[in-house]
């Protein structure tokens, strides 16, 4: 019972305490006005280099933006904590640690999903995409697969910040990698071999194009397996994550590292 | 004199205190290639007949944007963490002249950005650097990474009342990258962009260099560059002192 106490309403109280983007002057424009520059971007690169249709950027930049959210999020629920010098407050409480990091990880993921969606939905208005009447339900699900799978590279994330100073620095990497290796915008089959086979094995991937065949209309018997592979590999990397946790909050606290900032 | 020595020391402690930053540097150079990235994947699949090098200069300079935009945003938010908002606005000498140095260091940062843009995609997308008029593009560079760090100031001194100016500043990366034309040709866009890009200093720093390389004298395009440049530090000049006066009048400098 005090297990799940902590998940939720210490999952919930760390989300209002730690996530600054709560603040309207900063989650208007980060998380609902950037997707939709993002996503006109690519269309219009896509249209310069005739490549894509502009659907194919609608959906991919739309779920790839909820990396923003998942990973920024998950990093700042240690360097927040940092900032506010609780960190070490948080890290001495006997509570297991399994529902305390990922009671963080719950909001993270619902935020990542619904900036998704939003991304979606409003990018679909502006460009004028179509989406199959009958694939609306099954991408929200798709969405919400993709923001957990993308949370899980954002508690991998988190854990680095126990060791590590610049959080935002490392996120932007990620980002940056998750923008070339999803298939966002570039086909995956048209990355070198190397980076196709890395693209099998991240966040987002799977998600994207399972998105886009069910916008395509296909039926969503047709994309369980794409939905199985981003559960599976969010799984992996949630596990991951947590373990890497552990292991970094052990070291940094044999290096003393824990209030490095 | 007096201005030239502020203005130089100025950029110089500026471009030591962001080069020490691994947000300010590596992100700064790493950053872009990412994008650059895709671009090159995008146009060498597409059946887009421009060269490769038209969207590598277009990358490169993306980058010099990308290190200016959030960092301008949050200038003085980090003027105020470190405490020393209220010393230099206390200082004799003009607070605009020690900003500015600052907001063209930060854009300075974007030439190892661009740099590497070209570098990466010599080496890994094999995109010739080709330069069709030599002078007019060592002219470009400095004339585009000086008039975006123009526009830099702008938005520094137009966000100093907003806490969370950062994100304003992050959220206008993607507007100018596209409107700027750096990938995409403006003929591309509805006919009301058009008088907007032209308002954006970017957008001629990245004809300029394009022009040069590409096509041969750019010239014109180097000197609206500088003059739309000149035209956001005038303007800098006239926000700078109603913000500070307004700030000073209702307390509001030091908002922490």
């Amino acid at each position: 019972m005090k297990s799940v106490r902590v998940f939720f309403v210490g999952g919930l109280i760390s989300y209002r305490a730690l996530f600054s983007w709560l603040n309207p002057w900063v989650y208007v424009p980060s998380f609902l006005v950037m997707p939709i520059f993002q996503i006109l971007l690519f269309v219009y690169i896509g249209r310069s280099a005739k490549l894509q249709s502009d659907s194919f950027y609608v959906i991919g930049n739309a779920l790839q933006f909820a990396a923003i959210p998942c990973l920024f999020a998950m990093a700042n629920t240690i360097a927040g904590e940092r900032n506010q010098q609780t960190l070490g407050y948080i890290l001495i409480t006997p509570a297991r640690r399994l529902p305390l990091f990922l009671g963080r990880a719950l909001p993270v993921a619902t935020n990542g999903f619904f900036v998704a969606l939003f991304a979606l939905v409003a990018g679909s208005a502006i460009v004028g995409t179509h989406v199959a009447a009958s694939g609306y339900a099954p991408i929200v699900l798709v969405i919400a697969v993709s923001a957990f799978a993308c949370t899980g590279l954002g508690l991998i994330n988190a854990a680095i910040g126990l060791v590590a100073r610049e959080t935002a620095v490392l996120s932007n990497i990620l980002f940056g990698g998750l923008l070339v290796l999803s298939g966002a915008n570039v086909p995956v089959h048209d990355l070198p071999i190397v980076l196709r086979q890395v693209s099998e094995g991240v966040p987002l991937t799977h998600g994207i194009a399972a998105a886009r065949k069910l916008a395509s209309g296909s039926s969503v018997g047709s994309v369980l397996g794409l939905l199985g592979a981003e559960a599976l590999i969010g799984l992996a990397y949630a596990a991951l994550g947590y373990a890497l946790i552990r292991g970094t909050e052990t070291l940094s606290r044999r290096r003393a590292t824990l209030e490095r900032a | 004199m007096r201005v030239a020595r502020v203005l130089a020391y100025g950029w110089f402690f500026r471009m030591k205190m962001l080069m020490r930053s691994s947000f300010n540097s590596w992100l700064g150079v790493l950053y872009p290639l990412f994008f650059a990235t895709v671009a090159f994947f995008m146009f060498k699949a597409g059946a887009d007949s421009k060269p490769l090098l038209y969207s590598s200069l277009g990358a490169a300079v993306m980058g010099v944007w990308s290190n200016t935009a959030t960092p301008a945003g949050s200038a003085l938010a980090q003027e105020r963490w470190h405490g020393t908002l209220e010393l230099e606005v206390a200082a004799p000498v003009n607070f605009a002249l020690i900003l500015l140095p600052l907001t063209i260091a930060m854009s300075t940062i974007g030439i190892y950005s661009m740099a590497a843009t070209l570098l990466w995609g010599w080496a890994v997308f094999g995109i010739p650097l080709q330069i069709t008029d030599p002078v007019a593009f060592v002219l470009a560079v400095p004339a585009t990474v000086a008039s975006i760090g123009a526009l830099g100031f702008v938005l520094a001194v137009a966000f100093v009342r907003f806490r969370q100016a950062w994100a304003l500043g992050n959220m206008l990366e993607y507007p100018v990258w596209l409107i700027s034309g750096f990938l995409v040709p403006l003929s591309l866009f509805p006919g009301w962009v058009r008088p907007i890009s032209w308002l954006l200093a970017p957008t001629w720093g990245i004809r300029a260099i394009r022009g040069a390389a590409l096509a041969g004298p750019s010239y014109g395009d180097i000197g609206m560059a500088l003059g739309v440049g000149a035209a956001y530090v005038v303007l800098g000049l006239l926000l700078v002192q109603r913000a500070l006066h307004a700030a000073r009048a209702k307390g509001t400098l030091s908002l922490t």
